[in-house]
C-alpha cells in the first residue's frame, strides 16, 4: 500500500510507458481517496500489460471488475441571453438544456500479490449505451477478468472485445433484458412489490 | 376412530391382541419412513442438514436416509430461493418422484420469493408450479421448526383416508401427478405460473388440504 | 448424457448438477468425457441468483446488511463486516476499538466453523458418508449458540453496523468464548487424528487437481487455495485492517498446491484462529461499541466510491460502492471469491477423472449463495 506513488505520478508513467495512451484522472469524493484512471479503448490492452509487467508496479492481480450504468442525463442551467423584445434590446433569461449521453463503464480493481500494495483503478467506457456498447476485454492480460467481464455483459450489455467465450453467465442463454441496467422495468406480471424504484 | 372403539383396542390390546384398521396401518407405516430427497438450493439448506446432524437428528423421526434420486424419494423438502433459472428443473424433480409425493417448502424463499421476492430472477413461490403440503415460515427456520413440519407432515399423512371422494391425490384415478415444466422465456419463465396449482381459494383438489393441521 | 462418438475413447457429455449430491448447492458443469478423463469442463451457474446487488441499490446502505448475511449463508458475520468496511471507508465513519476486538472474536470464530465444515463437506464427496460432518457439524452447534445469544440468530446474524457492532457482547458471554476456546484445540487434534494417514485420502487427493502460482495469481485466486499453491498474500497482513496488527499468528503456505495441501491450510488455519482468539479474549479493552453521534439509517455519504475487503474465509471478499449523495447506494459490486476461484476448475481438472473432479470441486469451497449472489 505505501509503494504506489500517486495518482497523478501513476499517469506519467503510463504516459511513458505506453506512447500515446491517453490517460485521465478521475477524482474521488470520498474519503477513502481511491482514485481511478480513465484509459482509453485503443490503448487500454497495451497499458494494462504495462501496469502488469512494469518492474516498479506489478500488478499481476486483478481483483475485482464491475460494470457501472451511468443513463443519459440532462442538465437545465438559466442563462441571461440578449435579445430583442419589442424593438428594445433586453436581458432575458433562458432555460437551456443540454443532454449528456449516458455510458456503460468497466471499472477494474487492480492489486499487486508481489508487492503488495494496491488498489490501482482503470475505468473503460463505452461510446454510449445502446449501439455501440463495446470496449476491449482484459482478459487476455488477467485471467480473472474471464467470468467478471462475462457478468457485466450478461447485466449490463457491455460487449467485451476479445473475449475467449462471451456469453450469459447468470441468466439464460434465452433472456433478452440487461436487468442491472438503471432503466430495467421487471415483467408485467411481476411488478416491484417491495423496493421504491 | 369412536371413542368406545377404542375403548375396546385399549381393552384388547391388554389382553395381548393388537387390532387396527388397514387405513391406520398403512398410514402408519408410511408416515414413519418418508424418506427426503437431498435437495437444497440456498441457506435454508444448511439448516436442513444441521437437522439431520447429531444435535437435532432427523432420522429418529423416520427420515432415515436422504436420497439422491428423486425415483427413490418421498418427499422433497424446497429449501431455499427458487430462481427462475431453477424451476423448471425443481418442477421436473417433482415429476420424477413416484407417487406418493409430499413437498414441504421451508422458509421464506420457497412460499413466497422471501426477501428476495423482487428479484428479477426469483421466482415468488414454489407453489407457482407444484403443489405444496407444508409450508415452514422463517429465514432460515430453526431445525425445530423444520422437524415440527416434518411431525405436521406425519399427522397430515395419518389422516388420509384409503377410499372415498376425500382420499388423497395418488389414489385418484383422474388427477394428474405430473406437472408441466415452465419454459424459459426472453423475460421470465412462461407461463408465469400454473393456474391449476396455484390457487389461493379452496376448491384447489390437488393440494388436498381438507382440514388445517394445527 | 449424449455419445458424439464411438471409437478409441468415446466421448461422452455429462451434465453435473445443478442436483447433484455433491455440486455444494445448485452448481452445473458440463464435462466432456473421454472415457473417464476430463477433456472440457465449463461450469455453469446463476441457479440461485437472486439479484442482491440490485435489491442492494434499491435500498439504504443500511437495509442490505441483512442481504449480506445471506451472500455466503455458512458465514454471515465475515460477509457484514466486507459490507460495513466498505460503508466505512467509504463514508469515513471510525470504529471504537472495543467494536474492533468483538468483530475479529466473530470473524474467528465463522472462519474456524467454516474450515470444519468444509473439511467435513470435502471428505463426505470422497465416500465417508457423513461421519466427519457430524463432527464438524458438532463444534459448529456450539459456536453458533454463542452467536445466537450474542446476535439473536443462528446463521443469519445481520450484527455488524457501520461504525462498530449492534449490541455489546456480555463478560459472561466472552467467558463462554475463552471456555469453548480452550477446547477447540482438542477437537481440532481429534479431528486431524481421525483423517491423517487415512489411505483413502491421501491416495486421493495427493497430486491432484493441481495449480500453479503464476496461473493462481493471474487468474484471481484469493483465501486459502492461493496460500496452498504457495503464494503469501493473506489480506489480514496486507491490509491489516480492524486491528490485526496486533495479533500474532502465521499465514501457513503449501507446497504442492494440490487438494491435500487445500484441505491441510483448512486445519492449520482452523490451529491459527483459535490462536488468534486467545489474544483477542485475553486483550479485549472495555467501552462503547458504536459511536452515538453515527448515523445509519439516512445515511448520506459525500458522492464518491470505495473498495473494501476482507479475508473472508472462502478469500477476498470485496465490497464496492459508489454513492451519488443520496441515500441509496448508486452501484453496489460484491466481489464474491467463490465465483472467481472457480476460472481455473476446469484447468485443475483437465487430463483427470471425473472422480477427481469432485473433490477438486470441494477443495475450492463454494458456497452458491456467494457465486450467484
Amino acid at each position: 500500500m505505501t509503494s504506489l506513488p500517486a495518482v497523478e505520478e501513476l499517469k506519467a508513467w503510463i504516459e511513458a510507458g505506453v506512447p500515446g495512451a491517453a490517460v485521465r484522472v478521475i477524482p474521488n469524493g470520498s474519503p477513502s481517496a481511491q482514485h481511478s484512471l480513465l484509459i482509453d479503448q485503443e490503448h487500454a490492452r497495451t497499458v494494462a500489460e504495462f501496469l502488469r509487467d512494469d518492474a516498479r508496479l506489478r500488478l499481476d492481480f486483478c481483483s475485482l471488475v464491475t460494470g457501472v450504468d451511468w443513463l443519459d442525463t440532462e442538465t437545465t442551467e438559466k442563462i441571461k441571453v440578449k435579445k430583442v423584445v419589442d424593438g428594445v434590446e433586453q436581458e432575458v433569461e433562458e432555460t437551456r438544456k443540454t443532454k449528456t449521453p449516458g455510458y456503460l463503464e468497466a471499472v477494474y480493481h487492480l492489486f499487486s500479490m508481489e508487492k503488495k500494495h494496491g488498489p490501482v483503478i482503470l475505468r473503460l467506457r463505452t461510446a454510449n449505451r445502446t449501439d455501440d456498447a463495446h470496449v476491449p476485454s482484459l482478459t487476455p492480460v488477467w485471467r480473472s477478468a474471464e467470468f467478471q467481464e462475462r457478468e457485466a455483459f450478461d447485466l449490463y450489455g457491455i460487449v467485451f472485445d476479445g473475449h475467449p467465450d462471451l456469453r450469459r453467465i447468470l441468466m439464460w442463454d434465452g433472456f433478452a433484458d440487461y436487468p442491472m441496467r438503471k432503466d430495467y422495468v421487471p415483467p408485467a406480471d411481476d411488478p416491484l412489490v417491495g423496493v421504491r424504484p | 376412530m369412536a371413542d368406545d372403539l377404542k375403548e375396546l383396542k385399549i381393552e384388547l390390546s391388554k389382553n395381548g391382541i393388537f387390532t387396527t384398521t388397514l387405513e391406520e396401518l398403512y398410514n402408519w407405516g408410511r408416515k414413519n419412513s418418508v424418506w427426503p430427497l437431498t435437495f437444497g438450493l440456498a441457506c435454508c439448506a444448511i439448516e436442513m442438514i444441521a437437522t439431520t446432524m447429531a444435535r437435532y437428528d432427523l432420522a429418529r423421526f423416520g427420515a432415515e436416509v436422504f436420497r439422491p434420486s428423486p425415483r427413490q424419494a418421498d418427499l422433497i423438502i424446497v429449501s431455499g430461493t427458487v430462481t427462475k433459472k431453477m424451476a423448471p428443473q425443481v418442477v421436473r424433480l417433482y415429476n420424477q418422484m413416484p407417487e406418493p409425493k409430499y413437498v414441504i417448502a421451508m422458509g421464506a424463499c420457497a412460499i413466497s420469493g422471501g426477501p428476495f421476492r423482487d428479484g428479477y430472477n426469483v421466482l415468488r413461490g414454489i407453489d407457482r408450479y407444484i403443489p405444496v403440503d407444508v409450508h415452514i415460515p422463517g429465514c432460515p427456520p430453526r431445525p425445530e421448526a423444520l422437524i415440527h413440519a416434518f411431525m405436521t407432515l406425519q399427522k397430515k399423512i395419518d389422516e388420509q383416508a384409503l377410499a372415498g371422494p376425500e382420499r388423497p391425490r395418488h389414489l385418484h384415478a383422474d388427477l394428474p401427478s405430473e406437472f408441466p415444466v415452465p419454459e424459459f422465456g426472453a423475460h421470465g419463465l412462461e407461463p408465469a405460473q400454473n393456474d391449476e396449482v396455484f390457487l389461493n381459494e379452496t376448491g384447489n383438489p390437488l393440494a388436498n388440504p381438507l382440514k388445517v393441521i394445527q | 448424457m449424449v455419445r458424439l462418438e464411438s471409437g478409441p475413447g468415446e466421448i461422452m457429455e455429462v451434465s453435473m448438477g445443478p442436483h447433484h449430491p455433491s455440486t455444494h448447492g445448485v452448481f452445473r458443469m458440463d464435462v466432456r468425457l473421454e472415457g473417464e478423463r476430463v477433456v472440457r469442463l465449463k461450469p455453469v451457474f446463476g441457479y440461485l441468483h437472486r439479484n442482491h446487488e440490485k435489491i442492494a441499490e434499491h435500498g439504504a446502505y443500511l437495509s442490505a446488511i441483512p442481504y449480506t448475511d445471506r451472500l455466503d449463508y455458512l458465514c454471515s458475520m465475515t460477509n457484514n463486516w466486507g459490507y460495513v468496511l466498505a460503508v466505512e471507508k467509504l463514508a469515513g465513519i471510525p470504529v471504537p476499538e472495543r467494536a474492533e476486538y468483538i468483530r475479529v472474536i466473530v470473524a474467528e470464530l465463522t472462519r474456524f466453523q467454516n474450515h470444519a465444515g468444509l473439511v467435513g463437506f470435502l471428505l463426505q464427496d470422497m465416500g465417508a458418508s457423513g461421519t466427519p460432518l457430524m463432527y464438524a457439524f458438532r463444534e459448529r452447534e456450539k459456536i453458533l449458540d454463542l452467536f445466537e445469544s450474542l446476535s439473536g440468530a443462528r446463521m443469519m446474524c445481520n450484527y455488524m453496523r457501520f461504525g462498530g457492532v449492534r449490541v455489546d457482547c456480555s463478560a459472561e458471554w466472552l467467558e463462554e468464548v475463552r471456555q469453548l476456546n480452550a477446547r477447540l484445540p482438542r477437537f481440532v487434534d481429534e479431528f486431524e487424528a481421525l483423517l491423517r494417514g487415512n489411505e483413502i485420502l491421501m491416495a486421493r487427493t495427493q497430486g491432484t487437481g493441481v495449480l500453479s502460482r503464476e496461473l493462481a495469481i493471474n487468474a484471481g485466486v484469493t483465501g486459502p487455495m492461493l496460500r496452498a499453491s504457495g503464494v503469501n498474500y493473506d489480506i489480514r497482513k496486507v491490509d491489516k485492517y480492524g486491528v490485526y496488527d496486533r495479533f500474532a499468528f502465521r499465514v501457513p503456505l503449501g507446497d504442492h498446491g494440490d487438494v491435500y495441501d487445500r484441505y491441510m491450510m483448512r486445519i492449520l488455519e482452523m490451529r491459527e484462529s483459535v490462536k488468534i482468539l486467545e489474544q483477542a479474549l485475553k486483550d479485549i479493552p472495555e467501552g462503547p461499541v458504536m459511536d452515538p453521534k453515527t448515523r445509519l439509517r439516512g445515511l448520506r455519504p459525500k458522492a464518491g466510491e470505495a473498495y473494501g475487503r476482507i479475508e473472508s474465509p472462502k478469500g477476498e471478499l470485496g465490497f464496492f460502492l459508489i454513492s451519488d449523495g443520496t441515500t441509496n447506494p448508486y452501484r453496489y459490486r460484491v466481489r464474491p471469491p467463490s465465483m472467481i476461484n472457480l476460472t481455473i476448475l476446469e484447468d485443475m481438472c483437465l487430463g483427470r477423472n471425473i472422480a477427481d473432479v469432485v473433490i477438486t470441486l470441494g477443495s475450492v469451497d463454494i458456497v452458491l449463495g456467494e457465486v450467484d449472489r
